[in-house]
């Protein structure tokens, strides 16, 4: 089996824990304003089999230590779900940790096919990175161009199944950083129960110059990335830290020594 | 009953039965330190001080246009300059270059023109007698190196494909055991060297002469070392007796190297496992505390940081600066397992504290997995804060070197006091691929008889088809190429060394060594990604040569993708090893002089800006006179895997066949090592 790539990063120290090698698949069905992938939303891409990508992550197993592994990111890697279980069934024989980077947009709890293809996955994967990008559904379809439904499904399936997840949230001024959305998205996150950690990621303008290669106008043309304070007080919702940093709730972090 | 009243306290061996051997020395004494940093002592009112008066004159010299004083007059030597100081009662470690800090000494035995042009540069005029001297009556070193060189020579040095070669100027390179000084103190060193002197006997061949001269010359040198710590009211003819003696000693011993020779790298040693032994000694004996321990550290690496020399401006644009390379190799692992980290180890990276971050002396930790953690931590906390601490792989060198070796310039490893090396700057690969193109034509430059392009190589067959460009038929080309490149190059520096040998002799640094010295013949690369990119690209990709009105292919017309050196991708890795073990191979196949170890590096770490200004278009899409990639570096922006990609490429290339060393220059931003939370 083949699957469509962008790129690869064999130093990936922000997506998932430990150094893990990231592989970037091409396609996405949601067109986020804030994207910094936008050259990985279309088809396209580059071919690599199985065996060819798993042969480039072992090239790296050395450095992946005890927490480190491989992550496949995108675009929406798990538009390509096959791929990928095939992938990381590979992978998990020999030994490597195994994280997806997703919106969970694939995902569809009243479709039996589509939820036995994600059981499939979660065989597989040992972590999943889910990408909560609003609580409400109309601001997230304004943000995304797609429903939330489907992510909010997924986590609850992940939870259900007890497969851990870490929820990240891109903080964007005026369009995800409102006080109100934040706490629901908290009171949400609560009800999940595999929870590890809560990232909440500022939003920066590095994508801007790809949209000016692809000749796209840039949706955020003067948006700037959130001050400092806005980006605590985000982690202190989401996280449920008092003002000392310290957490109140019974979850969210941190799980993993040293991350 | 101990020899001498320094050695008291410590456990005897080899070292003090008639012999020279610091390793011995260490061995049986040091103190491995596994602990943290705790019991590091912060600067002292007097430091402090002193540092002010040196950031002061920093000032001062930058505005006085990167000179604040420089002597006309004087020939350097270990005694020509009364004593100097930045401020004499405040200071625990003594001696300065001249009798006046930040005044550049005079030192014309590399070259006279080099010293009269650097004067000029910076408004100056060399004193007419000493010009007089220097050029009717005392050969220079690059006058003898002029009067011997072959038209070819000369050819391919105006052509840059042989470039920074130590012709006009000193090669460095060369570490002094200044340990001995303080271990064994100066009388005793007369003594052993004058025995092996004694020993040069029978047939007096040439070689044998030229021994017995140059241990002449070393005796000699010694004998001017005594007397220049005498002008500082010193004695160093006895073993150091105190801590401030032993470091005392030490820097004597180095800076009658700088007074001596202003040479390309001026490199330390390894010195402070051996320093830690004295202050050990004297804080166990009560006769010091911490502050002083580390006062003595922090005065000396300040001495070394107004290390300074007289340069022209475009030998500072060589070397982007004004560097000195004062390398001071630290930590380590003992061949015996043990650790050869002490607490001085960590007083000397907490100078970076002390007297705030510096890029001399250029303080290098011999980095093994085995390390104490604690130092480990400490390694990186200081260059998160400074950047300021260069890394090198002791399980790399140690097998082959042992645990007694120290770095000379960036990365050339030599054991300290028995090994010495021959600097060899470097031949440009990419340009050489151009000339397997053209015959052996440079690419740039005209003869300035004929007006037609210059021939450098004797004449090859050149590339005369138009059509994409064949690999082999460039391999073939590319090889002749590197066979007379190496010829040349190894026969120059035959001959450039005969001449520093001869007329700029490092006779105070080769007293502190082992009379039978092993010798280095350190050749070098630049280009070498741009040249593996460019030989990809001829076999993966179509190439199409672009010719000027001579017929000289000047540009390349790409068509399709290659594969590139820095992706981790064997396609282009495997070029780039190939042309290391090509290379090499062809440099060991000649004569090297005075039987030296060929060796070659990868470490251009910032000419390789220079060496490009002076190479054409090649044919993986570099632009003339663009920079080449520095070291072992992928070419800029070419590398697209990561940054682990990268230096697995890197990591191809076979040290056994560059064994002077493999340099990789790598930035990272700290947003790009992970989160901090």
């Amino acid at each position: 089996m083949t699957g469509r790539i962008h790129s690869f990063e064999s130093f990936g120290t922000v997506d998932g824990p430990g150094i893990r090698f990231v592989t970037f698949m091409q396609g996405c069905p949601l067109r986020c304003l804030y994207c910094h992938n936008p050259d990985t939303w279309e088809g396209g891409g580059t071919s690599y089999s199985v065996e060819e990508v798993a042969g480039r992550v072992l090239k790296y197993k050395n450095y992946f230590g005890e927490k480190g592994g491989v992550t496949l990111s995108g675009g929406e890697p798990l538009l390509q779900i096959d791929f990928v279980v095939e992938l990381f069934t590979l992978l998990k024989k020999k030994g490597i940790h195994t994280c997806v980077d997703t919106s969970g947009f694939t995902f569809d709890a009243s479709n039996e096919e589509v939820v036995r293809k994600h059981e499939k996955l979660l065989e597989v994967c040992d972590l999943v990175l889910l990408d909560i990008k609003h609580i409400d559904d109309e601001s997230h379809k304004k943000l995304t161009g797609q429903t939330n439904a489907r992510t909010l499904q997924f986590a609850k399936f992940l939870s259900d199944k007890g497969k851990p997840m870490w929820i990240r949230h891109v903080l964007v001024p005026t369009l995800t950083d409102e006080d109100e959305s934040l706490k629901r998205l908290k009171a949400f996150i609560d009800t999940l129960k595999t929870v590890e950690k809560v990232e909440v990621l500022p939003y920066h303008t590095m994508g801007e110059v790809k949209y000016e290669k692809l000749g796209i106008s840039y949706p955020l043309k003067g948006v700037q990335p959130p001050e400092k304070a806005r980006v605590d007080n985000a982690r202190k919702i989401l996280r449920g830290e008092d003002d000392d940093g310290r957490i109140k709730s019974k979850i969210t972090r941190p799980l993993r020594r040293g991350d | 009953m101990m020899q001498y009243k320094g050695w008291e306290g410590f456990v005897p061996g080899k070292w003090c039965n008639d012999e020279v051997d610091v390793r011995d020395f260490i061995q049986h004494n040091y103190t491995p330190y596994e602990g943290d940093s705790k019991f590091l002592a912060p600067a002292t009112e007097a430091t402090k001080k002193l540092w002010q008066i040196v950031c002061d004159l920093t000032k001062k010299e930058l505005a006085n246009g990167g000179v604040l004083n420089a002597d006309t007059k004087i020939v350097s030597s270990l005694t020509s300059h009364g004593a100097g100081y930045l401020d004499k009662d405040l200071e625990k470690i003594v001696g300065l270059q001249t009798d006046e800090p930040f005044k550049r000494a005079l030192q014309p035995f590399g070259g006279i023109r080099m010293s009269e042009g650097a004067l000029e540069m910076y408004g100056y005029q060399i004193d007419p007698q000493v010009k007089e001297i220097f050029t009717k009556y005392r050969k220079t070193h690059n006058e003898g190196v002029f009067d011997a060189y072959t038209p070819e020579m000369r050819a391919a040095r105006s052509a840059h494909i042989l470039t920074g070669l130590p012709d006009a100027y000193g090669r460095g390179r060369i570490i002094g055991d200044y340990r001995r000084v303080a271990l064994y103190g100066v009388d005793y060193l007369i003594k052993k060297k004058e025995e092996d002197k004694l020993a040069m006997n029978g047939d007096m061949t040439p070689e044998k002469v030229r021994n017995r001269e140059e241990v002449a010359d070393q005796v000699k040198a010694l004998k001017a070392l005594k007397e220049m710590a005498a002008i500082y009211g010193c004695d160093i003819s006895k073993p150091a007796e105190t801590a401030q003696q032993a470091v005392q000693a030490l820097y004597f011993g180095y800076l009658a190297a700088v007074k001596d020779q202003n040479g390309a790298a001026m490199s330390i040693g390894r010195n402070t496992t051996f320093l830690d032994i004295y202050i050990q000694r004297d804080l166990d004996r009560g006769l010091i505390t911490e502050e002083e321990a580390q006062e003595y550290i922090d005065h000396f690496v300040m001495k070394l940081r107004i290390v300074k020399f007289m340069r022209t401006k475009e030998y500072n644009e060589l070397f982007s600066g004004d560097p000195t390379w004062v390398t001071e190799a630290i930590g380590g692992m003992g061949v015996d397992g043990r650790t050869l980290v002490t607490k001085t180890a960590f007083r000397i990276l907490h100078t970076l504290d002390n007297l705030g971050p510096a890029p001399e002396p250029n303080l290098t930790v011999l980095w093994s997995k085995r390390l104490p953690v604690a130092f480990k931590r400490y390694c990186a906390e200081i260059s998160i804060r400074t950047s300021s601490i260069q890394y090198e792989s002791d399980d790399l060198m140690r097998p082959e070197m042992g645990d007694d070796y120290a770095i000379a310039c960036c990365v050339s490893c030599m054991r300290v006091g028995k090994d010495m090396q021959f600097f060899g700057a470097r031949a440009n690969l990419a340009k050489a691929l151009l000339y397997a193109i053209n015959g052996g034509k440079d690419e740039l430059m005209l003869d300035k008889k004929t007006g037609k392009p210059m021939q450098v190589s004797p004449e090859f067959a050149a590339i005369t088809s138009d059509d994409a460009l064949d690999y082999n038929e460039v391999v073939a080309k590319y090889e002749n190429i590197l066979t007379w490149l190496a010829d040349l190059y190894v026969n120059t520096l035959n001959l450039i060394h005969y001449m520093h040998d001869k007329y700029s002799y490092e006779s105070l640094e080769m007293a502190l060594h082992d009379t039978n010295v092993r010798r280095f013949f350190a050749t070098g690369i630049a280009g070498l990604s741009c040249t593996a990119d460019a030989l990809s690209a001829i076999k993966y990709a179509k190439v199409y040569p672009i010719r000027n009105e001579h017929g000289i292919v000047v540009d390349y017309r790409i068509e399709g993708d290659f594969p590139k050196y820095g992706n981790n991708d064997d396609r282009a890795d495997e070029i780039a090893v190939w042309l290391v073990k090509t290379f090499m191979k062809k440099i060991k196949s000649h004569y090297t002089y005075r039987d030296s170890v060929p060796t070659t590096s990868i470490l251009t770490i910032t000419s390789n800006v220079v060496y490009g200004k002076k190479t054409g278009n090649t044919p993986d899409g570099r632009r003339a006179g663009t920079p080449l990639a520095p070291g072992a570096n992928p070419m800029h922006g070419r590398d697209c895997n990561g940054a682990l990609a990268s230096l697995e490429s890197v990591a191809k290339l076979p040290y056994e066949y560059s064994r002077d060393g493999i340099s990789n220059t790598f930035s990272i931003t700290p947003a790009s090592l992970g989160k901090e939370d």
